[in-house]
């Protein structure tokens, strides 16, 4: 039962980091219907804008609380920039094209992005300073739940909740809701189209950098690679959850947390990914749509 | 033009990207040593390109745009010049003749190597053309294409490693092989639509590609497998240059093979089919078209034509493993496909060709030659979403009598 | 569609014509030396020092009047450490006309390289290709290396766990690639024979994924007192990290790919107490300081890994050529096998599969933040 246990928290943690990345795909699928390749890349971005700043303020002589703040500010900060960039650059020009050009467009920048990342600093592994500190009260179950997972569960849940009061309660979630729905009677109606998606973008690599800093600081290394893998499981994940579906994408990142952990646990972490997969297809034969997903009724 | 405001935008945008790029740029970190080394120079050189950049991008956009309009009201230009040249029947012989002599001498007047290369950039052609029928045709997002070149490539390097049999004896066997798959991936994904297909595909990729790589009595695992027969000819012995010239020879043959076959099927019923489905799903059902039938064969099809270039790569690498079968080659095929043009046999060749052959010759480059294929597809799409050589509408105009569609090619695109 | 084929045409022939290159042509009288392998992209860390090796070795023998009376000339080329491009890469060698090649750096790419090398006579050695089967297949016979295969490596961890270390439960790791799953892959098999412990756990993780704790609570369940991990040291430290924050002492054992000193700047205290195999040490040998300070003053940098054995590997294959007499491939395959000479490894030779002779492991351990062979 502790093994259970033990296995859970472990994929409910990891299901936590796809959920906050999935958070940006689910978003941005839903306001303009785009699958945004990059978005891992802003992830890992986010996490090395972390890295410098905390290595330039460890040397400055910072406390380890101050830096953990700045170099978390600092993330969120460069990677919604960095989210924002693409959209103008990359996305925008093609709203009217075929959606498969938009889709290489993204393609093409993540590529860009892990090799400008690669050139411009290095290609080793770089080791992650550990920012979250270790909780003294945590020692009788270290070996079940450790201080990073329980503060990156926590902090999962705070960005859950804000996000779904952002979207339900203010003027702007309503107008991303209205945007998601019909761009232009949104349009009609008076909202401002291209403000809504720069926002949308600007919060989805708001939520991957906070992934990014807290999953960094717990497995304590990152390279300019760690986006791709982990974009293309969040992506899995939000589609699991139903694309589009904010509470979907959540759910969605932890059922695929929790197959890979108990994959690994009771079956072999050989096969873990490859249960993943499986099991996407098989709720998306039974369930197109996705676990949470509104079925769209096609109009002619 | 270099108004007050331009430059007052390119300050701005300059500015935006000193900021965005400071931290990466110019920073550079070394946590193992303690180091922080400050590279302002960087910062100097992002302001000056991206306020240089930002005139040439500005200009670009309102160029494309000032040609959309202008198609718009119907005041289009005549065809480009490469087209008008093509149509004008004076050109044409000559040059398919010239082409057809270069592409036959290839092998007398480069090197090994060269050839090796064109034999490589010609199994891409052959993918292309395939991943063009589901995608350009039919208009369904496969993200997951390469897992049907692994399964042509294992299907012959297991055959000859077990069986000992040749390249062409499992030439059909593996068209057969990846047509299966493609009917076994079909039928779970029928219902899907879009990007639900796009991830799925993915996903189905990446189970191919992790079966490979753990499942180490069936296909050696990770260390792959060596010592693959070359493509016999009558059981002769050859050397090395005579081999490679062969595989060209051979890849050749395939090429215009598939163009052929590419060709008849996207003019026929099924051709037609697809098209229809691409364009609208259930103005297609309406017309009587069999949905079911004609997804599955469109990913039957664009599967045999990878299931054959598989064989052709482990046939002519002799060592295959499932390094080679990752994701990003099937991002890759699927850049060509988009980048050359969805839908256009002539473009998908162009696109192959390019994105194959560049990456080789810039290995001056080389350090550069990611970054450089990332943006060149951003570029490209964000200034020429339809590709290098844009698939041609069918258009039937009633002109007051009946042409056939073959004479009506050159006035109508 | 005539239109659009002559619109590919014009598209295809400018192409053609704008990549026409000419092959370079030596002068007859060099022997040409290829050096082949990584020199860009992730992996050139590992391929980039043995050109430096051969152009320093070749300077050398140059200046001495070079090999049989000619000169030595190095033609490098790139293959990533990709199998397909390695073909590329092996063809061009060939067609240039080199009669020895240096090289390659990864097995796989090696492998893919090596039927073309065989079918023109081509000898090759690489100075890091570790896969057994590239010299116990029997395959190849026109292959040698200057490093030991995995197998070694593996007996020597396994035999260390349970002979020195006394363990009896050991689980095996690997990270599914071709090095550390194939490695794994002997390190069982001689647990398994050996009959002085048990396998109690034999899993792969994936190189990349989020996090390791899944894999690390099963380690823990299994009740191993000891884990054989092949592969590389990002693994390896999220492993150890994960063990240690979990408090669990379990031994770790690794391999080369580990025994780099990133491994411990990046998993800090939690590398403490690692075991790594490693090559032997040869601080001690006159020539290995005579490489190491040639490249120090010529790069004003310490070598990068591999270099030693690229640079003995160099001696060797001129060193044969010149006992051969030619640069024919039967004499400097029987030369390279029959004849021994002093290089920074040690004095070496090969034997009949082309592994060589005197080259070999020793154990490591991290203590106080550095590796210690333990003796």
């Amino acid at each position: 039962m502790e093994y259970f246990l033990e296995l859970f928290l472990g994929g409910l943690t990891r299901g936590s980091i796809y959920a906050l990345i999935a958070l940006g795909y689910t978003m941005v699928y839903g306001i303009i219907e785009l699958i945004n390749f990059a978005h891992g890349e802003i992830y890992m971005i986010g996490a090395f804008t972390a890295l410098i700043f905390a290595s330039v303020f460890t040397l400055l002589g910072f406390n380890d609380l101050s830096i953990l703040l700045l170099a978390s500010l600092a993330a969120v900060t460069w990677a919604s920039a960095y989210g924002y960039t693409i959209e103008k650059l990359a996305y925008k020009p093609l709203r009217k094209a075929p959606r498969l050009s938009a889709l290489i467009s993204a393609i093409g920048m993540s590529i860009f992005l892990q090799n400008y990342v690669l050139l411009a600093q290095t290609s080793d592994f770089l080791p992650f300073p550990r920012l979250i500190p270790h909780f003294s009260f945590m020692d009788p179950i270290v070996h079940v739940i450790g201080s990073a997972e329980l503060v990156i569960l926590i902090t999962t849940a705070v960005v859950m909740i804000a996000l779904t009061l952002l979207i339900k309660f203010t003027k702007l979630g309503k107008a991303m809701r209205a945007t998601a729905q019909d761009r232009d009677m949104a349009l009609l109606s008076g909202v401002n189209i291209n403000k809504v998606i720069s926002f949308t973008f600007i919060i989805g690599s708001f939520t991957a950098a906070v992934g990014g800093v807290l999953i960094a600081s717990h497995i304590g290394m990152i390279n300019f690679y760690i986006g791709f893998i982990a974009g293309i499981k969040a992506f899995t994940a939000a589609v699991l959850g139903g694309i589009g579906s904010v509470p979907g994408a959540v759910l969605g990142g932890m059922v695929l947390g929790w197959t890979e952990s108990f994959a690994t646990g009771y079956v072999s972490s050989d096969y873990e990914d490859v249960f993943a997969f499986s099991l996407l297809v098989l709720i998306l034969i039974f369930r197109p749509e996705g676990i949470l997903g509104r079925s769209t009724t096609q109009k002619v | 033009m270099l108004s007050f405001a331009e430059i007052r935008r390119s300050v701005l945008v300059s500015a935006w990207f000193m900021f965005l790029t400071f931290p990466v740029m110019v920073i550079r970190v070394n946590p193992i040593e303690e180091v922080v080394e400050w590279r302002w120079r960087n910062l100097i050189m992002v302001g000056a390109g991206s306020f240089l950049i930002s005139f040439v991008w500005r200009y670009l956009i309102a160029r494309k745009e000032r040609g959309k309009k202008a198609a718009e009201a119907g005041r289009a230009g005549g065809p480009p010049l490469a087209r008008r040249a093509a149509v004008h029947a004076g050109f044409h012989k000559p040059l398919m003749g010239a082409l057809a002599v270069f592409v036959l001498i290839f092998p007398f007047l480069f090197s090994t190597y060269q050839v090796n290369i064109m034999a490589t950039a010609l199994i891409y052609v052959m993918l292309g053309l395939g991943l063009n029928i589901v995608i350009g045709l039919a208009g369904l997002l496969d993200l997951g294409y390469v897992a049907f070149y692994a399964v042509g490539a294992y299907a012959y390097a297991l055959l000859n490693h077990h069986f000992g049999l040749g390249f062409w004896a499992v030439l059909p066997i593996g068209a057969v092989m990846g047509a299966t798959f493609g009917i076994l991936l079909g039928f779970p994904v029928l219902r899907l639509r879009g990007d639900y297909l796009a991830i799925v595909t993915l996903g189905f990729g990446e189970i191919i590609r992790l079966v490979l790589e753990n499942w180490n009595d069936f296909s050696f695992g990770p260390s792959g497998i060596a010592n693959i027969d070359r493509p016999g000819f009558f059981g002769v012995e050859m050397s090395l240059e005579a081999a490679t010239n062969y595989v060209y020879y051979l890849l050749i043959g395939l090429v215009l093979m598939t163009i052929f076959f590419v060709n008849r099927l996207q003019n026929s019923r099924i051709g037609r089919a697809w098209i229809a489905l691409r364009e609208d799903e259930i103005a297609c059902q309406a017309m009587g078209i069999d949905k079911t039938k004609t997804k599955l064969t469109a990913f039957a099809l664009g599967a045999t034509w990878a299931g054959m270039a598989g064989v052709v790569f482990a046939a002519k690498t002799t060592f295959i493993n499932p390094a080679s079968f990752t994701f990003l080659e099937s991002a890759i095929i699927l850049s060509i496909v988009v980048l050359g043009g969805m839908g256009s046999i002539p473009g998908v060749i162009v696109g192959a060709l390019v994105l194959i052959l560049l990456p080789e010759y810039l290995r001056a480059f080389s350090d550069y030659r990611m970054l450089l294929f990332g943006a060149i597809l951003v570029i490209m799409m964000v200034f020429r979403p339809e590709g290098l050589i844009a698939g041609a509408r069918r258009v039937y105009e009633f002109k007051g009598k009946k042409e056939t569609s073959d004479t009506a090619d050159g006035i109508h695109t | 569609m005539k239109a659009k084929l002559v619109r590919f045409g014009v598209f295809t022939l400018t192409a053609l014509l704008a990549l026409a290159m000419s092959a370079g042509v030596g002068a007859a009288e060099d022997i040409k030396l290829g050096v082949a392998g990584a020199h860009s992209g992730d992996l050139a860390s590992y391929g980039i020092p043995s050109i430096r090796a051969a152009e320093l070795v070749a300077k050398e023998m140059n200046a001495r009047g070079g090999v049989l009376g000619r000169q030595i000339t190095i033609l490098t080329e790139d293959d990533v450490c990709k199998p397909e491009v390695a073909t590329n890469t092996a063809t061009k060698l060939v067609s240039g006309g080199v009669p020895v090649v240096l090289g390659h750096i990864c097995s796989g790419a090696t492998k893919a390289a090596l039927g073309i090398y065989n079918a023109s006579n081509v000898v090759v050695l690489s100075p890091s290709a570790t896969n057994p089967a590239l010299t116990q297949s029997g395959d190849y016979p026109n292959f040698f290396r200057t490093i030991a295969s995995d197998d070694a490596q593996a007996r020597l961890e396994v035999d260390f766990a349970t002979d020195r270390l006394g363990l009896k439960k050991l689980a095996v790791i690997h990270d599914k690639g071709d090095y550390g799953k194939g490695l794994a892959e002997f390190a069982k098999k001689f647990i398994e024979e050996s009959d002085k412990a048990e396998v109690v756990l034999y899993e792969g993780v994936t190189p990349g994924a989020v996090d390791y704790s899944a894999i690390v609570q099963k380690i823990r369940h299994s009740g191993a007192e000891g884990v054989i991990f092949g592969g590389y040291h990002p693994e390896a430290s999220k492993i150890v990290m994960g063990m240690r924050r979990k408090r669990m002492g379990t031994v770790l054992i690794s391999d080369d790919g580990v025994k780099d000193d990133t491994f411990i700047k990046v998993a800090k205290e939690y590398a403490e107490g690692v075991y790594a195999t490693g090559p032997r040490d040869t601080s001690q040998n006159p020539l290995a300081i005579k490489a190491v300070k040639e490249h120090q003053e010529t790069y004003g940098a310490d070598p990068g890994a591999f270099y030693l054995n690229a640079y003995a590997g160099t001696m060797a294959l001129l060193n044969a050529i010149e006992k051969a007499g030619s640069t024919d491939y039967e004499a400097v395959t029987k030369a390279l096998r029959s004849e021994w000479v002093e290089t920074p490894l040690g004095k070496i030779s090969f034997d009949e599969r082309g592994d060589a002779i005197g080259v070999g492991f020793s154990m490591y351990q991290v203590r106080n933040g550095v590796y210690i062979e333990v003796k």
